[in-house]
Parts: C-alpha cells; sequence; structure tokens
C-alpha cells in the first residue's frame, strides 16, 4: 500500500517540479510548485509528520506561494525572452546531472540494505502537533525566539525595500 | 522534561535583543524627521552589550541544554562584531544624510545583523548556526538594497540574495545529510561520532561535510565561491560594505572553526586537499584581480578576498596556532577595513557608484591626517611590521610551516610581495600625483574619529600584539 | 516492495538536482526563486525522512525553522525583485548588468 502511495506521489512531484522549471510562463510555473509542494506535505504524512504537513500547505502552498502570485500579477509579467546563451543552458543541465550522480553514487555506498525500512520504530504520538508543540517549546526554545528576530528582519526589510516613500 | 537555560550564556544577545525593540520604538515615538535617537540608541546598546560580553568573559559556560556557549571563544568574537559594528554605526548618519536614506530601520537591520553573527560564533548546534546565519544574511540582503533609488544598490542586493539563497540550499542539505549520519545536529554529538568512528567520512557524512563547508565558503567569499562579492560590494551603500566586507567574514570563520576545528580529528587527505587548494586559489585570484581595478570599492573588494585565503591558511593548517592566529587576523582585520572604506567614501567626490583611486590625488597636502590614517590602513593590509596586519600574517603562516603546508605559504608570501603594488599605489596617488579642481573634504568629525580609532587599534596592537595574541590563544583553548 | 529511506533520498536527490538546473538554466528572477524554493523542499524532504528513520523530533523541528526561513527569504527577495521592476521595467536577470567583474 505504501510503495503504491510512494510511486504514484514521486511521479506527481517529479513531473510538477519539472514543469516548474520548464514552463514559459511564470504563472503556470507557480501553480506547478504549488502542486509540487502539496504532494510533498502528503508524503510527509507518510513519513509520520502530520504537523509539518499540515504547516507546508498552510504556509508555503498557502501564503509563500499567494505571495508569489501576488507580486507576478501586480507586477503584470508576461513571458519574457530567455532566449541567449544555450551553451550556458547545457552547461547548467550538464552541472545538475553530474551533481545527480555524484548523490546517488553516494547513497548507494551507504551500508543501509535497501528493504530493511526505517532504523527505528517511531515512539507513540511522534510527529503530532502535541509532540512537536512540546519539543520546540522546551528543548528548542532558544531557535524559536532566534526565529522571531530572522521573520522581524524580513518584516520590516521587506517594508523597507518595497514601500515607496518612508 | 528540564533543561537549564543558563541565561548568562547568551547575555550579550539578549542585551541585543532587547535593544532591536528598544530602536524599534525609539524611531518610531520620535517621529520621522528626528533619526538621531535611534542613532543614539543603537550605539547606547552596543556599548552595553559589549560591557556585558566584557564582564561575562569564558565564563558563561553552556545554555540551552548545550545548544549555545558563552565561552571565552564567542566572547572573542562577539566583542570583535560589536566593535565593527559599533564604529560602522557611528559614522554612518553623515553618509546617510548625504544620500538621503536615512531612515531607522537601517540601525535596527545592523543590529539584527549583529544579533544573527553572535549566535553563529556561539552556536552549539547547527540548528543555532543555521537561524544565525540566516539572520544576518536576511538583514544584510536589505541593508546592501538599502539605497533603493538607486540601480546599482538594487543589483547589489538581488545577485546577493539569489546567490545566497542558492548556497543556503547547499548548506541545508549538507546539515541534513550530517543530520542523517549522527541522528542529532548538536555539535558535541558530531564530535564524538567523528571521534569515534572508524571512518568519520563514510555514509552520508563526507557529502554533508562537504556541502556544509560550500555554504561557509560562499559566505566567507573563497574562490571558486567568491564571484559575487567584488559587485555585492561595489553596490552597497559604503557604510554596509564597511560592515559586510568584515564582520560576516569573520562570523562565517567562527562558524568554520567551532564546526571543524578539532585537533584530535583527522578528517584525511581529501579534506586537506580541498582546503590547500580553495585557499592557494583564493589568494592568487584575488591578488591579480584586485591589481586591475581602479575602482577603491573593488579594490578592497578583491583585497578582501585574498585575505579570506589567507585566513584558510589557518584553518588548512588546523592547529592551535592556526586557529589564533585567524582570531587575532580577523580581529584586526576588522578594523583596517572599516578604516579604509571610511576614508573611501569621505574622499570620493563623484558619487556613489564612481569611487575612483584617483579621488586620493592629493590627499597628502589636502589633509595630512587623512593621508597617514590611509596609509596605515594600507600598509597594514600588505602587511608591513610593525602594523597588526603584519603579525595577523605572520601567526597564520607560520601555522601554515607547522602544519607542514610549505608550498602553500610559499604561494601565499609570494602574492603578499605582489599586493604592496596596488595596496602602494594608492599611497603613490596619495602623495606625487597632481590633479586638477580637488575640492577640499567636507567637515565630518564622526568620520575622522573612526578612522583615528581604527588607526590607533592597527598601530597599538601591531606594537604589543602580545595581549591580544593570548586572549586569541584562551579562547582557542575554550573551544575543546 | 518495501519503501526505506534510500527510495525517500533518491527521490530528495532528484527534486533537489531539477533545482538546481533551474537556477542555473532560467533567466527570469521569479522562476529562479521558485526553482531555489524546489531545493528547499527538497532537503525538507530529506529531513523529514532521516527524522523517521531515527524516530527523533530534531528532524521536524529543524524542517519547521527552514519553513521559517524560506518564508522570510521569500518576503525579501520578492521585495527586491519588486524594487528591480521599478528601476528596469523587467525581471530577466540578464539585464542585471551595470556590474560586471
Amino acid at each position: 500500500m505504501e510503495a503504491i502511495f510512494f510511486i504514484i506521489l514521486s511521479i506527481i512531484i517529479i513531473f510538477s517540479s519539472m514543469m516548474v522549471i520548464l514552463k514559459k510562463n511564470p504563472i503556470a510555473s507557480v501553480l506547478f510548485l504549488i502542486l509540487a509542494l502539496f504532494s510533498t506535505a502528503a508524503m510527509y504524512v507518510m513519513l509520520m509528520a502530520p504537523f509539518i504537513a499540515a504547516i507546508q500547505i498552510i504556509v508555503y502552498a498557502g501564503a509563500i506561494m499567494v505571495l508569489f502570485l501576488f507580486v507576478i500579477m501586480l507586477l503584470n509579467l508576461k513571458k519574457i525572452n530567455e532566449g541567449g546563451a544555450v551553451t550556458l543552458k547545457i552547461l547548467g543541465v550538464i552541472v545538475a546531472g553530474l551533481m545527480m550522480v555524484v548523490t546517488a553514487v553516494v547513497l548507494r555506498s551507504v551500508a543501509i540494505p535497501a528493504d530493511s525500512g526505517f532504523l527505528r520504530s517511531s515512539p507513540e504520538g511522534f510527529g503530532t502537533v502535541e509532540n512537536v508543540g512540546m519539543t520546540l517549546f522546551t528543548t528548542y526554545l532558544l531557535p524559536f525566539e532566534i526565529a522571531s528576530f530572522l521573520l522581524l528582519a524580513a518584516i520590516i526589510g521587506a517594508v523597507v525595500l518595497a514601500k515607496k516613500k518612508l | 522534561m528540564n533543561i537549564t537555560y543558563n541565561l548568562p550564556a547568551i547575555g550579550t544577545q539578549l542585551v541585543l535583543g532587547a535593544g532591536v525593540i528598544l530602536v524599534l520604538l525609539a524611531d518610531l515615538l520620535t517621529g520621522k524627521k528626528n533619526r538621531d535617537v535611534a542613532y543614539q540608541t543603537t550605539l547606547t546598546v552596543l556599548v552595553l552589550a559589549g560591557i556585558i560580553c566584557v564582564m561575562k568573559w569564558g565564563s558563561a559556560g553552556a545554555g540551552f541544554g548545550g545548544q549555545v556557549f558563552g565561552d571565552g571563544f564567542a566572547s572573542f568574537f562577539n566583542l570583535a562584531f560589536l566593535a565593527i559594528a559599533f564604529l560602522v554605526v557611528f559614522n554612518s548618519p553623515n553618509y546617510l544624510k548625504r544620500n538621503e536614506i536615512d531612515h531607522g530601520e537601517y540601525y535596527m537591520l545592523i543590529l539584527i545583523a549583529v544579533l544573527g553573527m553572535t549566535f553563529m560564533s556561539s552556536a552549539g548546534d547547527l540548528l543555532i548556526f543555521f537561524l544565525g546565519l540566516e539572520t544576518m544574511s536576511i538583514s544584510l540582503y536589505v541593508l546592501a538594497g538599502f539605497h533603493k533609488s538607486r540601480a546599482r544598490s538594487n543589483e547589489s542586493s538581488l545577485k546577493y540574495l539569489l546567490l545566497g539563497a542558492f548556497f543556503t540550499g547547499f548548506l541545508l542539505y549538507g546539515i541534513a545529510l550530517i543530520y542523517g549520519q549522527v541522528g542529532s545536529t548538536n555539535l558535541a554529538d558530531i564530535t564524538s561520532y567523528l571521534a569515534g568512528s572508524a571512518n568519520p567520512l563514510g555514509g552520508y557524512m563526507g557529502v554533508g561535510l562537504a556541502l556544509l563547508l560550500v555554504g561557509l565558503l560562499f559566505k566567507m567569499a573563497v574562490v571558486p565561491f567568491h564571484f559575487w562579492s567584488p559587485d555585492v560590494y561595489d553596490g552597497a551603500p559604503t557604510p554596509v560594505t564597511a560592515f559586510m566586507s568584515a564582520a560576516p567574514k569573520a562570523a562565517a570563520f567562527a562558524a568554520a572553526l567551532r564546526i571543524f576545528y578539532d585537533p584530535a580529528i583527522s578528517l584525511g587527505l581529501p579534506w586537506d586537499k580541498t582546503l590547500w587548494i580553495a585557499a592557494a586559489l583564493t589568494i592568487t585570484l584575488g591578488n591579480f584581480a584586485a591589481l586591475a581595478q581602479s575602482s577603491i570599492k573593488r579594490m578592497l573588494a578583491y583585497s578582501s578576498i585574498t585575505h579570506a585565503g589567507y585566513l584558510m591558511i589557518g584553518l588548512a593548517a588546523g592547529n592551535e596556532l592556526g586557529a589564533s592566529g585567524m582570531l587575532y587576523y580577523l580581529f584586526t582585520y576588522g578594523f583596517m577595513n572599516v578604516g579604509a572604506f571610511t576614508i573611501a567614501w569621505l574622499v570620493n567626490r563623484r558619487g556613489e557608484g564612481n569611487y575612483l583611486l584617483s579621488d586620493f590625488a592629493q590627499l597628502g597636502s589636502r589633509n595630512p591626517v587623512m593621508a597617514l590614517l590611509m596609509s596605515i590602513f594600507m600598509l597594514s593590509l600588505t602587511g608591513i611590521p610593525p602594523l597588526a596586519g603584519f603579525f595577523g600574517k605572520l601567526y597564520v603562516f607560520s601555522a601554515g610551516v607547522k602544519a607542514g603546508l610549505i608550498w602553500l605559504v610559499v604561494i601565499a608570501v609570494l602574492n603578499s610581495v605582489v599586493s604592496v603594488f596596488y595596496y602602494l599605489r594608492v599611497m603613490v596617488i596619495m602623495y606625487m600625483r597632481e590633479e586638477e579642481g580637488l575640492k577640499d573634504l567636507e567637515k565630518a568629525p564622526t568620520v575622522a574619529i573612526t578612522a583615528i580609532l581604527c588607526g590607533l587599534v592597527i598601530l597599538l596592537l601591531g606594537l604589543f600584539p602580545g595581549p591580544l595574541l593570548d586572549l586569541a590563544r584562551e579562547s582557542v583553548l575554550s573551544l575543546l | 516492495m518495501i519503501i526505506s529511506l534510500n527510495h525517500y533520498l533518491v527521490l530528495s536527490a532528484f527534486l533537489f538536482c531539477i533545482g538546481v538546473a533551474g537556477v542555473l538554466t532560467r533567466k527570469n528572477a521569479i522562476i529562479i526563486f521558485a526553482s531555489i524554493e524546489l531545493m528547499l523542499n527538497a532537503v525538507n524532504l530529506s529531513f523529514i525522512a532521516f527524522a523517521r528513520h531515527w524516530g527523533d523530533a530534531g528532524g521536524q523541528i529543524f524542517v519547521f525553522f527552514s519553513l521559517v526561513v524560506a518564508a522570510a527569504e521569500v518576503a525579501v527577495g520578492l521585495a527586491i525583485i519588486v524594487v528591480l521592476f521599478r528601476h528596469k521595467e523587467t525581471i530577466n536577470i540578464d539585464d542585471v548588468n551595470l556590474m560586471r567583474w
């Protein structure tokens, strides 16, 4: 059962990711990106991370992608002429392909047998809102506070840059 | 679940964090016309944080269950970040007013950037390091584009952001693979894994460490990940450039030392070779590109690439002398660079975007004090004794020799000789060249004070390098 | 067929490389940005798979923060792109060429 879901989701994710980088129209690109992120969220549920899956949909697919679409439509961006250096494009694909090969070789060489499932069975309630929340506000309290400053910098930075008159 | 938070371990960060909020409120309440309150509050916050940092020097221990360290190493770097930020902020209003970008947010973003750096230097967990790095980077992306009516400033921030986010992807992938191998992102766990493993680079670890290093090398602007830095430095507002060339680089090296420095663990041959080649390329390429520049800002940008290469020797040597030499080097390098950039924008008379070396013509007779200070900075960057720059190089190079990197040190020394040419060219222009139609420099007391302070620090640390080096050595020992 | 850790990792590596290819080949600043989001998404998948592998919540927490960082980067990045558009009336990065090394 898991295998079927995995294969279907993988195909959707890979296809929509390819479309993100192949589509000429930025709106189509971003819509495919939303599809890719949604199906990744489904995969998170399979990996016992329902909370992160929910966050992924709400924050990533919801907020961030709306921001993307908003900017595209606000600026009324059409397709742009991306002609020019073909050699650069070929180079880009070659670099990415090489990376793919290297990673595949490395992953193959790792001593985890291909069909042993996972190392440990997850503890009860693993990945639920309650559990992740508890960990977040006890062990990972400090990173949480740093993240608040990071977001403060981003909010103020975005306003400073995008507002015409301060 | 009980964890001891041990708040004194992040005393400096607490002051900075409170300061960010304070500056935000102060600027909001005092209205648009008057930025002085935000300026003064920022300086006060930086001084206060410095006092806390010195008071708690190295005695605070670990906090938040080993996620942060308030050890001597963190204190040393935090003090350096605070000092650089103080000098940059101190002479900023002049520049900001001249370019009509005098907004209170500038000060706040600098404080947040410093906050991020302090977390990088004191991180005991890759999560803290990552968040510190991103906090710093996001503030810097905005600061680089702060002069938004200028296309160059915008271009600088766009390049910085796109490349920075791209390399963040690699860095994060590296952390993910390390986490996958060790099962934890805590540095102590990772170190004990590496020490206990027969094949430390096996599994996901080798690729993970390499990708993490790529992310860090990008922030340090080391060849082949240097290509962003001249453009970003050139386009950014000059005080921001001064800040960017000194502080984030120090933060990246601090994080690299925290993560990779442990003489007990040898990662083996491919690792050493990579650092060796990166260092040699960085030094040579930065040097020869700097030779060709006619803009002082770009020249200093390439020179900062070269200096990152010299610092890489300390990292490649991986011994105690190398690490403490790097600390000494980074501390003094900050003052040289801030001083040089400060004088560069004071002297500049063609407006932003045209920082020509020829602006320095006759500075020797127009303003002898500034010319003298600029000479000190240039000589110190070259590495002429008895200035601080000389001892930084000396320690790092001798660490290289001690670690058997003879050829690398030979390359570095030869390059230092080449660098004499472009550093001294500035002095030649200042004292020898005649040029028509030069105006007197504008009176800018804060700029003069900044430059004099930087000059004094370099002179004093050069004449008496002992105490700072001892401090650096103690700080490195506190790492283990 | 049992789906194991390595399946997820290979998928993640593949997605990451698609993202890298997008960044290297496209000229549209917004699509480059979307490709960077693909890279981060791929890394997050690795993290979640490793978290499941170790039965450790730390990996999931890391993803939470990586989402925060992605959101912050997008906010600032799109603001910068808006400013770029005001200057140049285009978001083709080939036109961003006032300075060349």
